[in-house]
């Protein structure tokens, strides 16, 4: 609220500015002035609002289009169901939403009053049924007794079974707003990062002027403005500034900040939190003023902007005045009505009265005055209105009560009738369409207040102002509670400066332009007493008289209050009504407001859609993806695919006629047992540990000796946690004196990677040791089964000697292959078979698979997918991450003689405490079924035979199962309670998730090849 | 939140992963020769990797800059306004010179 109230030219405007309001020729608009306002009468618009067709300009909202189509009823409560009209012109609109678009892109709880018209836009009232104007839950309003503050605890409170089967899906259905569309989003959301020296949020006078004087002084300043159009309150309050119309004044201005490269202007854009380290959220709404967004464009981007200062200049809002009625179509704010007319050309009605407690509520007067709207009376609450606004009323005949509106009448069309209680006592009736009222201006302290800053109340503007800030953030005009014209433009121009400085621009930057300092003169008024609803949360139906319920029931506390009424916590989030409802329960409670207090203020400012959020992390792009090198190979020979992590994995590879995962995956098993198989097991974790300490390194976050490892050779490792728990485990080579290859568990890749480095950064930086992932630099395949050999041979160079003397088990060596390429060998094996990794960089990956393949031919070559590694691995009782659960210690896992009692290593000390040695834990054992024919389920629970089950009789559970072709049965493994002196008892898997209750026999872990001869042969 | 990282200049927080406590230091490590491991060393270890205090307001933090240098970076921030007031690059604060039995107890 800015701008002139320069009375001494007023009679002289009023004189000019008498317009009557016409309906063009084939038009629905018969509100629409036929001149003035910023919207573009040569480009109409076509619109439905409720499916009847109307017609609008560009430069409308849908808000200002139905204002000029005459439409009053918009919409009805969410609670009683009564009708509502539109209340305000911006994004604080309680009343006026929508489901905006159809299909896939229908939006709910759209506000009518940001939404821009577009060529066929479509809109749906909400809340009703069967139709806006017959709607059957108004009935509520009859048994609005029961409905009051609190109702949900008060009424649905027995049975208690009731609340999930009755109450609540028929208060739902009841009282829900809009519908969504329940079909994905066909629309694409993006998300950007922007720096900046300044950020000024808002376009008003405060804002451009600081957004100027930043500009000329050379800092990089981004303005954000909401609304599609910057200059913020200048679009509908007129006035002068240096001598000209502030219209002109703000073209200017706007002009010189588009000249300057350093200043970017982001109009559709609102800011809408404060994070720490002078990060801002802002949402541009990059194409929702089109009906869909053009190809390869976003729908809306979420910005996150870093900036050293910011200048808040969100203005005020102004608030209503809480009396019998006060929510009826017709009842709008004063400077909504302003905005209407003076920015839209559209005419809320055509008889207006106006309400109000201050002197700024009369500027819409002044507006209708010049749009040849009738003024039916001003009723100004105050004792002493001010002897130039008299003067106004008397040169344009219209009358003016001291006093209070104490009730209106009308239908859901619209107002007709207004009671005006005098304050000489008498009542007078009055006949108006619309009544204005304002109840004084809020300043916008939300993002000032989002690190927890309280606001502080002033008593000369009967309002809070912003406390102490975030950290570079200062808040400048109507948003600070400066609301003349003249100190807004001076306060965004100082602020403007001074953020400049503080980040280092110190160019001149001018002085700042001049405008006339009107007083807002305000008598605080709240609440009028009557004998109807006196609503002061408009969308969740909160009345003047729930506040006091509430009081006298003890929620006096304003975090109180909020919860028991609901005030506050509509999709305006209070910006209408916390401060009036907190003046009110100040008012019952004897308490002064701020002693009364507010609530916390939080993000967002204003609602972000989650879709926004997303930005394109959404579907397959929810996360990255990582692809293996053989991906391509094993997705043109038709691989089912699973995801590990962020990896894509062959889990099988189906043959034609295979007529399920399980034939596939018994047939790779026996292929491999019996022959020879490879599998991609690039995914593994793979570091480098390079330097002359990497030995000592090792020995320290492994719980065996790995200096000890002679050059050339692979050992198993096993890592803990600093608590004992097993952390870790995977096959580490010493590929030279000072360097070890170590590979991690898939899983643990990136954890391992941090751990070491917070081992070798902050524990031990005097170890000289280096770390290098190299996950991503080699392609790995493990090749097993009997004919291994017979395949390698094929691939390396002649000259290589594989034999078991040339080449041992555990051994590891580079190798030349045909070709070139030079290879690591690794004598390892997982399946338990006789088995090398070989690995080579990345790039080869492919063409290896591939040449395996063909050489591979005569030996009966397959690839094996992740499920027949994991079957292979259980029939070798090989732990892998069920086992490795985080629950487990190495002797949990049968692997606890690898500890070393040489050397100290991280875990030692706290694995040796008395619950991780007890004899009584649950260890790795096997398990089969008795039955044979029976499945083993993963998840199970162990209980001795003849126990009731319990938590006092659960002794374990299994933790992985598979299907052993080799031994013609599903077998498992589990941790079991003492298991390793139980082999051969029989226990029960209970199992109630899925209903099952079997024998199992517990047994040695190792189901196959138990002396380990196929692996070393 | 922000973190200026020492060699990779000022990056948003989502670079980062947070561990916790710098305080606490590590027992050192020692030589099994001495009657497998040092007197007290149980206590010691317990409070190095269990006990933490609550603090509300400046605090000594180690984070991982692994979405950048993978460096592990000390810092003195605020935990009620998130305001840093130093970061510096980690090595050699975690570990104590001592063993477990004069070391890792928390003041």
């Amino acid at each position: 609220m800015t701008g002139s109230l320069s009375l001494t030219s007023a009679e002289a405007r009023f004189a000019a500015g008498a317009k009557a309001p016409v309906a063009p020729s084939g038009s629905t608009q018969s509100n629409r002035l036929d001149t003035g306002g910023l919207i573009d009468r040569a480009a109409p618009l076509n619109f439905t609002f409720d499916g009847k067709a109307m017609t609008g300009f560009a430069g409308d909202t849908l808000a200002s289009a139905l204002v000029a189509n005459g439409v009053r009823l918009v919409g009805r409560s969410f609670k009683y169901h009564r009708p509502r009209g539109i209340l305000t012109a911006g994004s604080e609109e309680p009343n006026a939403l929508v489901e905006l678009r159809s299909g896939a892109r229908r939006e709910p709880n759209t506000k009518a009053t940001t939404a821009e018209l577009y060529q066929g836009l479509e809109a749906l009232s909400q809340n009703r049924w069967p139709s806006l104007r017959y709607d059957v839950m108004s009935v509520n309003q009859l048994l609005s007794p029961i409905f009051v503050a609190g109702f949900y605890y008060k009424t649905f409170m027995w049975p208690a079974k009731f609340w999930e089967m009755i109450y609540e899906p028929a208060i739902r259905r009841a009282a829900g707003l809009g519908r969504s569309s329940g079909l994905a989003d066909p629309d694409h959301y993006d998300k950007a990062w922007a720096h900046c020296d300044v950020l000024v949020v808002g376009s008003g006078p405060t804002g451009v002027s600081a957004a100027l004087a930043a500009g000329r002084a050379g800092a990089r300043v981004i303005l954000a403005e909401e609304d599609s159009r910057a200059g913020g309150r200048l679009l509908s309050d007129g006035g002068e500034i240096g001598g000209m119309s502030s219209r002109e004044w703000l073209a200017n201005a706007l002009a010189e900040l588009s000249s300057l490269s350093n200043v970017r202007v982001m109009t559709r854009t609102a800011v809408f939190g404060v994070y720490d380290g002078g990060t801002y959220g802002a949402l541009e709404r990059v194409n929702d003023h089109v009906a869909t967004p053009p190809e390869h464009e976003v729908r809306q981007r979420l910005w996150r902007i870093v900036a050293k200062r910011c200048v808040v200049a969100a203005g005020a809002i102004e608030r209503p005045i809480v009396f019998s009625g006060n929510d009826r179509p017709g009842v709008m704010m004063a400077s909504a009505v302003r905005t209407y007319i003076e920015r839209f050309a559209a005419l809320p009605g055509k008889r207006v009265a106006l309400f109000t407690n201050n002197s700024d509520g009369w500027r819409t007067v002044e507006a209708a005055l010049r749009a040849g709207v009738e003024i039916s009376a001003v009723i100004d609450s105050r004792p002493g209105i001010p002897e130039e606004l008299r003067a106004m009323a008397e040169v344009s005949g219209f009358r003016v009560f001291n006093g209070v509106v104490h009730d209106v009448r009308g239908g859901a069309s619209g107002i007709s009738r207004i009671s005006v209680a005098q304050a000489k006592g008498t009542t007078v009736e009055i006949a108006a369409d619309t009544l204005a009222m304002s109840g004084g201006w809020n300043p916008s302290v939300g993002l000032a207040s989002h690190h927890r800053g309280r606001p502080t109340w002033r008593d000369d503007i009967a309002a809070f102002v912003p406390g102490e800030c975030p950290p570079g953030m200062v808040v400048a005009g109507a948003a600070n509670g400066d609301f003349s014209l003249g100190a807004c433009l001076r306060a965004g121009h100082a602020a403007g400066i001074a953020a400049a400085a503080e980040s280092g621009r110190t160019q001149k930057a001018g002085s700042p332009a001049a405008a006339s300092d009107e007083a807002l003169s305000i008598t605080p008024l709240w609440h009028v007493e009557g004998k109807h609803k006196a609503f002061v949360d408009f969308q969740h139906d909160v009345t003047a008289s729930d506040i006091a319920l509430a009081q006298r029931e003890g929620f006096e506390s304003v975090e109180h209050l909020k919860r028991y009424t609901t005030l506050g916590m509509a999709t305006d989030q209070g910006r209408n009504s916390n401060v009036t409802g907190l003046a009110i329960m100040a008012e019952v409670s004897g308490r002064t407001i701020p002693q009364t207090g507010t609530t916390i203020y939080r993000p967002p400012q204003v609602p972000v859609a989650i879709g926004a959020l997303a930005g394109h992390h959404r579907d397959e792009n929810f996360h990255s993806t990582r692809l293996t090198p053989s991906h391509r190979w094993a997705a043109e020979r038709g691989a089912t695919f699973v995801d590990t992590g962020l990896w894509k994995r062959a889990q099988w590879y189906p043959l034609p006629g295979e007529k399920d995962w399980l034939t596939s995956v018994d047939r790779e098993v026996l292929t491999v047992r019996n022959g020879v198989g490879f599998c991609d097991v690039s995914t593994l974790g793979k570091i480098d540990v390079m330097g002359p300490d990497a030995g000592a390194f090792l020995d320290r976050v492994y719980i065996n000796a790995f200096s000890s490892l002679g050059v050339g050779k692979a050992r198993y490792g096993l890592m803990l946690r600093e608590d004992g728990i097993v952390m870790d485990d995977g096959t580490t080579s010493r590929l030279a004196e000072d360097h070890y290859f170590l590979t991690t568990t898939t899983a643990k890749a990136g954890p391992v990677m941090q751990y070491l480095e917070y081992c070798r950064q902050v524990l031990w930086p005097e170890l000289d040791v280096q770390l290098t992932s190299c996950t991503d630099q080699w392609a790995q395949f493990s090749i097993a089964g009997p004919k291994t050999r017979d395949l390698l041979r094929e691939i390396v160079e002649p000259s290589e000697d594989l034999s078991n003397e040339g080449f041992p088990f555990m051994a590891v060596r580079e190798v030349k292959l045909r070709g070139g390429v030079v290879a690591r060998l690794f004598r390892i094996s997982f399946s338990g078979e006789m088995a090398f990794e070989i690995s080579v960089p990345a790039r080869f990956g492919d063409a290896l698979a591939r040449n395996l393949m063909i050489a591979g031919k005569q030996f009966g070559v397959i690839p094996y997918g992740t499920e027949a590694l994991g079957v292979m691995r259980i029939e070798k009782g090989h732990v892998a991450g069920p086992e490795l659960n985080g629950t487990t210690t190495a002797g949990d896992l049968g692997l606890g003689k690898m500890a070393s009692k040489k050397k100290d290593f991280v875990g030692r000390v706290l694995a040796a405490r008395e619950g991780l040695v007890d004899p009584n834990r649950q260890v790795v054992v096997g398990l089969k079924p008795v039955d044979k024919a029976r499945r083993l389920r993963s998840g199970a629970h162990t209980i001795p035979k003849g126990a009731r089950p319990s938590p006092e009789t659960d002794q374990g559970y299994v933790t992985s199962v598979c299907h052993s072709p080799m031994l013609g049965q599903w077998i498992g493994l589990g941790l079991v309670e003492r298991g390793r002196e139980r082999y051969g008892e029989i226990v029960r898997a209970h199992d109630p998730l899925r209903g099952e209750d079997y024998d199992v026999e517990i047994c040695n872990p190792v189901f196959y090849d138990p002396e380990g001869g196929r692996q070393r042969g | 939140m922000r973190i200026a990282c020492p060699f990779c200049g000022e990056r948003e927080n989502g670079e980062f992963t947070y561990l916790g406590d710098a305080k606490p230091q590590r027992p050192a490590m020692v030589a099994l020769e001495v009657a497998g491991g040092a007197a007290g060393e149980a206590e010691a270890f317990y409070d190095y990797v269990y006990l933490r205090d609550n603090v509300a307001g400046e605090m000594d933090e180690y984070w991982y800059h692994g979405g950048g240098c993978r460096s592990w970076l000390r810092l003195t921030r605020n935990t009620a306004t998130h305001e840093i007031t130093s970061v510096e690059a980690a090595p050699g604060t975690g570990a104590s010179s001592s063993p477990a039995s004069t070391a890792g107890t928390i003041s």
